[in-house]
């Protein structure tokens, strides 16, 4: 409905929503300003795209693209970037992070939307939005100062007990790979929990009750009818709590111990790919090969967590049919 | 006498233990948090001081380490250089999208990549910028306004977003009244649909600004570091996450438990602006 | 008495016809859970039962009495409080927060709101068939009668039971070759029998039926109805429906409520003839409602 095809009559006075002449060539105006705005975004996330691309690949040249991100390698002093440490780190930290949060995260989820009582519910989800407003830089300072020593003896005895574990064993570091992924298991959790909880919120009360009046136990309902219609929903919610915890940055450099090794245990030191871009940064700024190795780690970065946020969103569209959800709360 | 077939024990058991486990589980994640906060206080409390907001950080590593007054004037200034950017930037788009981009592609698209940013970790962000406006030097090289567009970037999805939802709720009954009024449209924009749903994008604003002015890594590379302070947005500018993330790794007790003391200054100012935003939801007319 | 000690299985389930076994409680049907052989029936009896919404007084201390094997309708204007009413009697009433209800409700003469009594075992015994086909969208055909069976554990009964249950809900033709595929891949009026052969797989006492046919077109609400005569053999059946035609062909009695209050039982015939009450006469005639 364009305002120009109106033809106001006037009685007297004019209403102050009329049309002028004026006014009549601010409405096309709007809509070019706001399409472009829009159009703007396009524009950007393919400028950063290929500019990330261009100042990366000196590294991927020197290296080779399998090269780069397999090579289990890196060493700043002989100029030998083989990102394979960081990745491994990435992945062993991100399973950390999903293997303790998620499960909490959906006992959140399940407990705030079907078994606490009704004036729980509003404090305690706030509370659990409230995680998300820490910032990292906040949680690196705790996990560093206070989590990572208070739980050193405890990891010693665990890795003692359960040395014949693979990635278990050997002596613990303070900082490292189980602090980051429990940090970022803390981390996760917000969002993790909040779509969980939206998924089952849409379960259909028709589907409870049918349980229910079959003579199911309260938690035989949620196996029956909750869970298995919040799966596809759930699976996203955990992606995207992955695509989190792989970007997550400075609270995994400062509890991690930026060894550029693989880990031989989950309880030694170890790197990723967001905290050595963080890390070795202002050392790169004079070293074009070292700087072009940090961005070629941030497009790997940035790759994966488009893919992993890609797949997310498959999932939650999938189960919430199209309604739009804001996750709230993202702290970096 | 009838008697019902009883539920045997075993299920019993396992319902009360499964929702046992899970009441466990949730009071486990509540409780970093409070952890958290404890921590902060006992730790933090100690430094603060009206000398530690009213002093720069000396940069000395012996002796009087200084307070944080750079750090606040430049979190300030930059998160708020940055909203300048991306609030009137991200309702524009969800304007566009709301208002004129029903069920186009272009829309479709443009929302997926609104959606495609809110996954990209905020280093990445802080790398671009840094790559097409530090490496380039156009304007110096590290500067607060820089840091400001890489926290703009950040805030631009979740603007976005947030306010593409709140714009969908206003009633299209509303807008349609408007034009049979024989309003133009950006009048019924500007008039209706905008101060409808304004407690609602104000909500989304400061939550975006609360998310922007915790962030440590998009600053690394763009406005970078320095002590003094300074309100010259196109020099290097301090901010608080950074003067913290710089003392956790100084191995001093006076530089750390000034870490301890600006990380609660901070979460006090995030958590307000959460506060303020949650406050400003509860008085919105719409949903 | 444990379920889970079940053991005896169904001699010949092909012999039973559409109607459902006529054979009751004899030695080889699985009744070693139950203690009341079918043969004698369950009836249901409400002591001044009222139910409340917070504070909203919905039920007003209904007196009622349902015969064992008889089909009872409920009928009454929207909102008279009739689905409130059923649903006090298998205790879904209380699952709606700020909800309770007050009074007795006996099977035969246990008060089912007994400090003892264990709320899942209830409902159990008193099965419910919900106004729209719920079948239980991530299960196949198999799965969706065979749930309640499986809570309870019992084993290799099962598909004996689940046949039995199809065979006895008129469905068991129509699905026989397709027994792993989803629920709700039926149409409206067979998703409505698979409900109902998930409600009798569990061999409940008395069946409720929420208004089952209000969302089935006619052919399938017809099926649904002869379902309901064959069923009263073997159960005590309560019907809500706001179709009073439907409660003249399936009924035995029919109980008028209003503004939750009980305004008459009586004889179908009666109820649709020559009614006690001056109201319920305006109701069946159709002055209101």
């Amino acid at each position: 409905m364009e305002a120009g095809s109106f033809t106001a009559t006037t009685s007297g006075g004019r209403s102050s929503l009329e049309r002028s002449s004026r006014s009549r060539a601010l409405d096309p105006l709007l809509r070019w300003v706001l399409t472009g705005l829009a159009a703007l975004i396009l524009l950007l996330i393919a400028f950063f795209f290929i500019r990330l691309f261009i100042e990366a690949k000196p590294a991927f040249d020197k290296f080779g693209y399998v090269g780069f991100v397999f090579d289990n390698n890196w060493d700043v002093s002989k100029e030998i970037f083989g990102a394979w440490p960081l990745v491994v780190g990435t992945l062993i930290t991100s399973a950390i992070a999903l293997v303790i949060g998620v499960p909490v995260a959906i006992s959140t989820a399940l407990y705030v939307s079907e078994l606490c009582p009704m004036r729980v519910r509003q404090p305690l989800t706030v509370l659990i939005e409230l995680l998300a407003a820490v910032p990292s830089v906040v949680y690196g300072l705790w996990g560093i100062f206070v989590l990572a020593p208070k739980l050193q003896p405890a990891e010693q005895w665990f890795s003692d007990r359960f040395s014949f574990l693979p990635l278990i064993g050997g002596p613990v570091s303070i900082p490292n790979c189980f602090i980051a992924g429990l940090i970022m298991a803390i981390m996760i959790l917000p969002i993790v929990s909040s779509i969980s909880r939206e998924v089952m919120a849409t379960v259909p009360a028709q589907d409870k009750e049918a349980a229910l009046a079959l003579g199911a136990t309260r938690w035989e309902m949620i196996r029956m009818a909750v869970l298995p219609y919040s799966r596809a929903g759930i699976s996203g919610a955990a992606m995207l709590g992955l695509g989190r915890a792989i970007g997550e940055t400075i609270a995994v450099t400062i509890v991690i111990g930026n060894a550029p090794n693989v880990p031989q245990s989950i309880f030694s030191q170890g790197y990723t790919l967001a905290a050595v871009i963080a890390n070795e940064f202002n050392e790169a700024a004079s070293d074009p090969t070292h700087r072009a190795a940090l961005i070629a780690a941030g497009l790997v970065l940035f790759v994966l967590t488009l893919l992993v946020n890609a797949i997310a969103r498959y999932y939650v569209n999938r189960a919430s049919r199209g309604k739009r959800t804001v996750p709230t709360g993202m702290a970096g | 006498m009838t008697t019902l077939a009883p539920v045997s024990a075993r299920r019993r058991t396992v319902d009360r233990v499964s929702r046992g486990i899970t009441l466990a589980l949730t009071a486990v994640a509540v409780l970093p948090l409070a952890f958290i906060l404890y921590y902060l206080i006992k730790e933090g409390i100690g430094a603060w001081s009206v000398d530690f907001f009213t002093t720069d950080p000396t940069g000395r590593f012996l002796g009087d380490p200084g307070g944080i007054k750079s750090a606040i004037i430049g979190t300030i200034l930059m998160v708020a250089l940055a909203s300048a950017i991306a609030i009137p930037f991200g309702i524009g788009v969800a304007l566009y999208l709301v208002e004129y981009g029903k069920g186009s592609r272009f829309a479709n698209l443009v929302r997926y990549f609104v959606d495609v940013m809110t996954g990209v970790p905020s280093v990445v962000f802080g790398l671009f910028v840094y790559i097409v406006l530090v490496v380039t030097k156009i304007g110096g090289t590290f500067a607060g306004w820089k840091g400001s567009v890489a926290l703009a970037l950040l805030m631009l999805p979740v603007v976005t977003r947030t306010a593409e939802v709140v714009l969908n709720l206003v009633p299209d009954s509303l807008r349609e009244a408007a034009l049979a009024l024989g309003a133009p449209r950006w009048r019924v924009v500007f008039r209706i649909v905008l101060p409808t749903a304004l407690p609602g994008l104000v909500t989304g604003s400061l939550l975006a600004v609360a998310r922007a002015a915790g962030e440590t890594a998009p600053l690394l590379f763009t406005a970078a570091f320095v002590f003094g302070t300074q309100f010259d947005l196109s020099q290097r500018m301090n901010s608080l996450p950074l003067q913290i993330f710089n003392d956790v790794g100084q191995a001093q007790d006076r530089l750390v438990q000034r870490a301890w003391g600006a990380a609660l200054t901070l979460v006090v100012l995030v958590l307000l602006l959460s506060l303020a935003a949650r406050l400003v939801q509860r008085r919105s007319r719409l949903a | 008495m444990n379920p889970d000690d079940l053991t005896a299985a169904p001699t010949e389930p092909r012999e039973m016809t559409e109607a459902g076994p006529t054979t009751q409680a004899g030695a080889s049907s699985p009744a070693a859970h139950e203690p009341s052989p079918r043969a004698q029936g369950h009836a249901i009896t409400l002591r001044k039962l009222s139910a409340f919404y917070g504070e909203t007084h919905a039920v007003k201390e209904v007196n009622l009495d349902y015969a064992a094997n008889r089909v009872t309708a409920m009928i009454g204007p929207s909102g008279c409080g009739k689905s409130t009413l059923v649903r006090c009697i298998n205790r879904m009433h209380e699952e709606i927060p700020g909800a309770r209800a007050t009074g007795e409700v006996r099977l035969d003469d246990l008060d089912l709101y007994d400090d003892g009594v264990d709320v899942v075992s209830v409902r159990r015994a008193v099965g419910m068939v919900f106004q729209k086909p719920n079948p239980f969208p991530t299960m196949s055909i198999y799965d969706n009668v065979a749930a309640g069976l499986r809570l309870s554990g019992t084993r290799g009964d099962t598909r004996e039971r689940v046949e039995q249950s199809l065979r006895g809900a008129g469905l068991w033709e129509e699905v026989k070759d397709r027994l792993n595929q989803p629920g709700i891949g039926l149409s409206g009026g067979q998703q409505q029998r698979l409900c109902i052969a998930r409600t009798i797989a569990v061999e409940p006492e008395v069946i409720l039926m929420d208004e089952p046919c209000s969302a089935l077109d006619p052919i399938a609400t017809l099926k649904i109805e002869e379902l309901i005569h064959d069923l009263k053999q073997r159960y005590t059946i309560v019907i809500v429906t706001h179709n009073m035609q439907q409660a003249a062909r399936v009924a035995d009695t029919t109980a008028f409520m209003l503004a939750g209050e009980m305004i008459e039982h009586a004889a179908t015939d009666k109820m649709f003839s020559t009614p006690d009450d001056s109201r319920t006469e305006e109701y069946v005639t159709g002055k209101f409602g």
